[in-house]
């Protein structure tokens, strides 16, 4: 019996891209969160290469406030497919005076990490760093190109970016610039489920259901942890929680979920009724708050 | 699950982003936080109806103003496709942004103000529709509730959108014709009993309809990425080359001929991630090792040895212009062609051609951006190329400026 390939456009397309990348640049990186897009990312790596190895490293910005879910599962991934890993901390450049620690209620990480994005960019002299961001999840997002330039300051100028068309991608650049890519730019958070469910892949257990001390705030569940700020009189409890998006534990809010498996998690997103960023601090800071952080350099 | 990508332009009287929002508010993918922004949004500018147009136009610019710069991607899903929308403005100055949506795109939506009728921006979205070869253009005549959903005007508009289409470069093309009210929700996810006397199907049950992936047949070809060679013992003299496949599919045992090389083989193995397939289809990124060895690097294309396309050291093909400095004789570019490229030398700009279908005017000998005109290279090497006509991938090319990098123009080989 003859066998035929049936396509995953969406697929498909991630792979063709993932190539682009290492025949256009000399020295590509993988940025990897540890959150399911980037885990996706690897699984696509694997495939576009097999039977070589992903032929690029992964780096991790560590805000230094990650739930150890993530850590654990990153070190383990990283021992079983062979990759190379390259870690850098926002402790270091706190240290070196870099940039200051935010205070307060809502204080995070998450703005500081642009700075050790952009250091570790130039440390290694990265031309293209490869990025888990699809347009479905922000209107900023939404009109970002697949290669994305950035000037030596990592800076988006969104008004003058380079058209795109058919499958053509252009990642010609300058020294001191270079290419921010996104290889699932044109995936749902649906299709990224649908695809870790289809093709079995393993994520960290904090995106499914499990109990966790937490208190609400803003109409959000906030993890109770001594990274996060929290006032006096926001009570501490026990719910069943589970996470849609993982950052770090500063600017990512939990939902209520029974969802023990994929299948389950698959079927809550589709009847779901909120969107994945709803539970997003860093966006409700406002309406604009992606798009100045994009053009700050920030992923 | 199958894709589709849609192509949409107009302006923003034109009720684009409403009908947008309005299908994505009929499939139930805009989400509570998301409807909720747009309430708090519609009540903050004091409109007592629901303005989608603000789920779609994303940039602090564009909230500034009104208006929708560039392109931007809007995606929902049915139980039977993934579509992703490429939303572009519909005015002169942004004709390379909706070049760009359209070389994407699978289908397309023009839409038609019923009060207005057909306008000088209707010519030009159909021009680049033709230009491109889009298959499937959907003519949405919206604001039918603003002319008490009459059909002689839906006609009326409809024999003089035929008047247009008859111009048409590309005679394949399917062009349906459907009176809407996005504002409403007549007839865009729904058909609606406000227009008993329109038998067609409302816009997204013709979209559920289309089947992109089966129609396209013309010559297989498979431009080289990159060379597989794992540096690994059980992998030693694997030479596998990654691509995807355009035009049909290929299988194993094809013969095939390398260009620019013109060396011939025959396939293999077909490989996808750890598995051997007899046969993929066009769309596929896959690998491919072939019976013999011979040299092949990134830009070589395979194509079957009985499909060689023509080759030559010019070539003359529709430019649209992207760039601020106009394009020039004498200048000197670099072509990417699937995955090879080269340099290439401006000879002579043949014609402007109006998007309004008035004519071509051979007295002006350069392009400025955003003009779309007939253009002669001459090239650095021997190139083997389709037309567009016959093939999208083989006869279509991005011009790179040689100093600022960026992607300065899109040919269409002609």
């Amino acid at each position: 019996m003859s066998t035929i390939l049936k396509t995953n456009a969406l697929e498909s397309e991630a792979i063709y891209i993932f190539r682009e990348v290492v025949a256009q640049f000399e020295n590509p990186v993988l940025l990897f969160s540890g959150g399911k897009d980037s885990i996706t990312l690897v699984r696509l790596a694997q495939k576009a290469f097999y039977p070589a190895k992903i032929p690029f490293p992964l780096l991790h910005v560590d805000t230094g406030h990650n739930f150890p879910e993530t850590i654990e599962f990153r070190d383990k991934l990283v021992e079983e497919l062979g990759l190379n890993l390259i870690v850098r901390h926002v402790q270091d450049a706190i240290d070196e005076g870099k940039v200051t620690e935010e205070t307060g209620k809502y204080s995070s990480r998450n703005m500081l990490q642009t700075t050790t994005l952009l250091d570790a960019i130039e440390e290694f002299k990265f031309d293209a760093c490869i990025g888990g961001a699809r347009r479905d999840e922000e209107k900023a997002r939404a009109k970002e190109r697949i290669f994305s330039v950035r000037d030596d300051f990592g800076q988006w100028d969104e008004k003058n970016q380079r058209p795109e068309l058919f499958d053509l991608l252009n990642g010609k650049i300058e020294i001191g610039q270079n290419v921010r890519v996104f290889p699932i730019s044109n995936w749902t958070e649906l299709d990224v489920w649908s695809y870790i469910e289809k093709e079995k892949i393993e994520i960290p257990s904090i995106y499914f259901s499990h109990k966790r001390k937490t208190f609400v705030r803003d109409g959000l569940i906030w993890s109770a942890s001594k990274y996060v700020y929290r006032e006096e009189d926001e009570e501490v409890l026990e719910r069943i929680v589970r996470f849609r998006t993982v950052g770090d534990m500063t600017c990512t809010a939990a939902v209520e979920s029974e969802a023990d498996t994929i299948a389950r998690i698959v079927s809550e997103i589709k009847t779901s009724t909120i969107s994945e960023r709803g539970a997003r601090i860093d966006d409700k800071r406002s309406e604009a708050a992606m798009e100045k952080r994009k053009q700050q350099g920030y992923f | 699950m199958e894709v589709l990508k849609i192509a949409t332009a107009g302006s923003v009287d034109d009720g684009k982003s409403t009908l947008i929002g309005r299908l994505l508010y009929d499939t139930k993918s805009l989400t509570d936080d998301k409807l909720e922004a747009i309430e708090r949004n519609s009540k903050k500018k004091g409109y007592d109806y629901l303005d989608f147009s603000l789920a779609t136009d994303g940039l602090v610019a564009e909230r500034e103003q009104g208006i929708t710069i560039d392109v931007a991607h809007i995606y929902f899903s049915t139980r039977k496709k993934s579509y992703i929308i490429a939303d572009t403005p519909g005015h002169v100055e942004y004709t390379r942004n909706m070049v760009t949506g359209a070389s994407q795109a699978q289908a397309s939506i023009i839409l038609i103000d019923a009060r207005k009728g057909v306008i000088e921006q209707t010519y030009r979205h159909f021009f680049i529709n033709n230009l491109l070869r889009v298959k499937h253009v959907i003519v949405a005549v919206n604001k039918m509730d603003l002319v008490d959903y009459d059909q002689s005007v839906f006609e009326n508009i409809k024999t003089d959108f035929e008047k247009l289409n008859a111009q048409s470069s590309y005679a394949e093309q399917e062009v349906t014709f459907i009176p809407i009210s996005a504002l409403k929700g007549d007839n865009v996810a729904q058909k609606s009993d406000t227009m008993p006397w329109f038998k067609g199907e409302s816009v997204l049950d013709y979209l559920e309809a289309l089947k992109p992936g089966q129609e396209e047949h013309t010559a297989a070809r498979f431009p080289v990425q990159t060379v597989i060679r794992p540096k690994q013992d059980e992998f030693h003299d694997y030479r596998g080359y990654a691509g995807k496949i355009y035009g049909s599919s290929l299988k194993v045992g094809d013969a095939v001929t390398v260009l620019p090389s013109l060396t011939s083989s025959k396939i293999k193995t077909i490989e996808f991630f750890d598995q051997k397939y007899d046969e993929a289809v066009a769309g596929s990124s896959v690998t491919i090792t072939l019976e013999d060895d011979i040299n092949i690097t990134r830009g070589d294309v395979l194509v079957k040895s009985d499909e060689v396309p023509q080759s030559s050291k010019s070539l003359t093909a529709a430019v649209c212009w992207m760039d601020g400095k106009a394009l020039v004789p004498g200048a000197k570019y670099e072509i990417q062609h699937n995955t090879n490229r080269i340099l290439a030398k401006i000879d002579s700009v043949e014609s402007v051609i109006a998007t309004d279908y008035s004519g071509e005017d051979g007295s002006k000998n350069q392009l400025t951006l955003n003009e779309i005109g007939k253009v002669n290279f001459k090239l650095s090497k021997n190139l083997f190329y389709d037309t567009y006509a016959e093939n999208k991938a083989g006869g279509s090319f991005i011009l790179i400026d040689l100093q600022s990098n960026t992607t300065a123009g899109v040919g269409f080989i002609g």
